[in-house]
């Protein structure tokens, strides 16, 4: 028995999208102006309608980009390279201001820390409360006359945590300042809506929602400016130049026109079997469940666990060796576990362990994990031997890279 | 078929010795230790650059075998870095490698293995391991350590830490190969660091400048270089950029050869001498560990290592001195640059079973010249 746990890293992609993906491959350069170019091309419009359906936004909004990191950069530089081009013609200079939390995905995290350090952004910072939520007020108590964009996540990657991105949308909306939402993590399980959040920006990634990794959307609303990342050909209305990757594009909006549709229904179902996961360790010695008691407040497909006196290296390990797989925290370049950022903003410094939960995810396999972690974690908190949980599966791990 | 991890540390050796360990049927994990916090951008042949995570990775995906990587730069920096400075500026010359394999791989990675339920832990060292005279395959006790068979590649010296129960979890697969025959089996397998250079330098000093990388840590300490009269003939700017047996770089007028014979550290003072000043009969070993279930005792006669690549010096094991618990090894001829902190490894007398040994403590000067104590 196996148990994929990790969808918040990546999902199976869905059967249906695959074919398109098939039929779209072979696909003519869609700039091009004879026919087979405009075949796909209108393949990529029709996706590009196909999203912004999705999405709340309209086909206008929509630049199809390489994935989430592709799509908050393009956000979040783009809009304040924007505004500074807009002040410098004015003649004022000074770095702009951006507001954010402390609990963003590495992809906002590390993009404004390099426009601050490059002295073009003053930075604002939002810690968490104890749950791992931003409180709305917290973010608009800093924003200013003056701030160029404010960007708060719509549900936190590791823990699940979802914030009032509404009540700091409307606000700032009706401040005149742009709003980004990094909806990468929440758009599986949570209603992801530009209008209604009064969102001027949104970053979404395809392989999230069963689609293909390699490809995502940025909605970047009508009106507000944005400098290009990438030059070149002009594509996508000149923010987002080279070829349409037509195949990717078409998958992708399959992958978010079914993501939505069967949203609802996802989100009932994981929500049952998260919670049957979360009791099912409830009473384990040294296992708290992070993030908020409300479930309201928590994406549906996150179970974010706290392991007191357990070494991430070990449970890593552990969990492989029963085939669960699930997050014991993020990896540095070479690969090493680290700490997470996110708990460190929670004040929180045991091991985490996220269990995500989407599309394919059955009963068997909470169960399946549920069994394991009860034999693990023990094991691993008394520092007994974890490889032979009598949990093992049989089938020895193939080889991987496709090497012979 | 025994559960193994294995270190893979992105070289040639690391990668055969998980390969052949898969071949024999064991079930096997890669481990890659992430030990010095080296620039990513720094290009080293070393074990910690990202290049050697990348090339470990690509090894256990060629292989088919799980990978992790584990950071260890904590205790590698405590243990192993900050004990390299300390020892430096003591004035003594400690080889940072045993001391990696004495607390990092074997106290620190070896324990979290057995911990997990691995049986063993294999690295791809240049020495063997040998139960009733034959080859050991699977761990177990009784396992003795043997120099390699290829005899240039040896590098039982940096292992000799181990304990006989350490052994008997451990594994040396590539120890029975000579390194061409390493090199032909990774080639064979299509590995792709079949050709990658060895490494020479210290992990954790990627640019190969150590002293550089001490004076980071140490500053300036500048001191005088004196004669064995005691006359000042020269300055130094820390005594941890010389070490006994050193005669370039020392920046000294005169036609005449002259040798480092002695570094006080408390003095900051690094005394030169013709080379017969170096000449060394015997060195003292105040805490050694012991490979071997049956220590040698006085009167047993050994060779002894005192560096790495160098010549296994026939001695004969004597008391230690006054108050000393660990025994003296009385050289048959003089050995020259003995400096202290370095290992005196010790073999049996047909130097091929690794028996243990431990940092110089203390050793013979015949010019009257004591060595400083270490650490003073």
């Amino acid at each position: 028995m196996r148990a994929d746990l990790d969808h918040a890293a990546t999902t199976p992609p869905r059967p249906e999208v695959l074919e398109v993906l098939v039929r779209w491959l072979p696909a003519a350069n869609a700039s091009a102006r004879h026919l087979p170019g405009q075949d796909a091309r209108a393949a990529v419009e029709e996706a590009r309608e196909r999203a912004a359906a999705a999405l709340g936004c309209t086909p206008a909004d929509v630049v199809f980009t390489s994935g989430g990191t592709e799509a908050d950069n393009l956000a979040l530089k783009g809009v304040v390279w924007a505004a500074r081009t807009a002040r410098r013609a004015a003649g004022d200079d000074a770095p702009v201001h951006v507001v954010t939390t402390a609990v963003e995905h590495a992809a906002v995290r590390e993009a404004l820390r390099w426009l601050a350090d490059r002295g073009e952004v003053e930075l604002d910072v939002v810690a968490p409360r104890p749950d791992g939520r931003v409180d709305a007020a917290d973010v608009l108590d800093r924003v200013r006359s003056d701030t160029a964009l404010v960007s708060v996540m719509g549900a936190n990657n590791e823990t699940g945590a979802v914030n009032d991105v509404a009540t700091i949308g409307a606000d700032l909306r009706a401040r005149g300042v742009p709003f980004h939402v990094d909806s990468v993590q929440c758009i599986a399980t949570l209603d992801v809506d530009l209008d209604a959040w009064h969102a001027d920006a949104l970053a979404v990634s395809a392989h999230k929602i069963g689609g293909p990794q390699g490809v995502g959307v940025a909605v970047l609303r009508r009106g507000v400016d944005v400098e290009p990342l990438a030059h070149g050909g002009g594509q996508d209305r000149g923010v987002r130049s080279g070829t349409f990757a037509v195949g990717l594009v078409a998958a992708c909006a399959e992958a978010l026109t079914r993501a939505v549709a069967e949203r609802a229904a996802l989100r009932a179902r994981l929500r049952d079997l998260s919670d049957r996961l979360a009791a099912g360790v409830a009473d384990l010695d040294g296992v708290h469940r992070t993030g908020p008691g409300d479930p309201a407040h928590r994406l549906a497909s996150h179970v974010h666990l706290e392991l007191d006196g357990v070494d991430g290296d070990a449970l890593q390990l552990a969990l492989d060796a029963a085939g669960v797989a699930a997050s014991s925290g993020s990896a540095c370049s070479s690969g090493a576990g680290r700490g997470s950022a996110v708990m460190a903003a929670m004040g929180r410094d045991g091991t985490p362990l996220r269990l995500s939960l989407g599309w394919t995810t059955t009963a068997d396999e909470i169960d399946h994990a549920v069994a394991v972690l009860r034999e693990a974690v023990p094991r691993l908190r008394s520092g007994a031997p974890v490889l032979d949980l009598g949990l093992r599966p049989v089938a020895a791990p193939a080889a991987r890279d496709g090497a012979a | 078929m025994a559960r193994v991890l294995v270190a893979l540390s992105g070289g040639v050796d690391s990668a055969v010795a998980a390969a052949l360990l898969v071949e024999a049927g064991h079930d096997v994990t890669g481990v890659h230790l992430r030990l010095a916090d080296v620039p990513a951008a720094a290009v080293g042949h070393g074990c910690c650059g990202l290049d050697d995570a990348q090339d470990a990775r690509r090894t256990a995906g060629v292989l088919g075998i799980p990978f992790y990587v584990w950071d260890l730069g904590d205790v590698f920096r405590r243990e192993v870095e900050d004990a390299f400075v300390a020892g430096s500026a003591a004035g003594t010359t400690p080889n940072p490698c045993i001391t990696c394999n004495e607390r990092v791989k074997y106290a620190e990675v070896l324990a979290r293995a057995r911990t997990l339920g691995f049986d063993a832990l294999a690295t791809g060292h240049h020495a063997r391991l040998r139960r009733d005279g034959r080859p050991v395959t699977t761990p177990g006790p009784g396992a003795v350590l043997v120099r390699a068979a290829d005899r240039a590649k040896d590098q039982s010296y940096v292992l000799h830490v181990a304990t006989p129960a350490q052994l008997a979890a451990t594994l040396l697969p590539v120890g029975e190969l000579t390194k061409a025959e390493v090199r032909a089996r990774a080639a064979a397998l299509g590995l792709r660091v079949a050709t990658k250079p060895d490494s020479y330098e210290l992990c954790f000093v990627p640019d190969g400048d150590t002293s550089g990388w001490l004076d980071d840590r140490l500053g300036s300490a500048p001191g005088p270089v004196v004669d064995l009269e005691g006359r000042e003939v020269g300055r130094h700017d820390g005594v941890w950029r010389t070490t006994v047996g050193q005669r370039r770089g020392l920046g000294l007028a005169g036609h005449e050869r002259r040798f480092v014979v002695d570094v006080d550290a408390a003095r900051r003072t690094v005394v030169v001498g013709p080379r017969d000043a170096l000449a060394c009969g015997w060195v003292e070993v105040a805490a050694p560990t012991w490979a071997v279930a049956a220590p040698p005792r006085p009167g047993d006669r050994v060779r002894v290592q005192l560096r790495a690549h160098g010549a296994a010096h026939p001695a004969v094991v004597v008391p230690g001195g006054p108050g000393v618990a660990g025994p003296r090894l009385a050289l048959d001829a003089p050995a020259h640059g003995v400096a202290l902190g370095q290992a005196a490894v010790l073999y049996d007398a047909a130097d091929t079973v690794c028996l243990g040994g431990g940092p110089v403590t203390a050793a013979e000067r015949p010019a009257g010249l004591p060595l400083a104590v270490a650490g003073a």
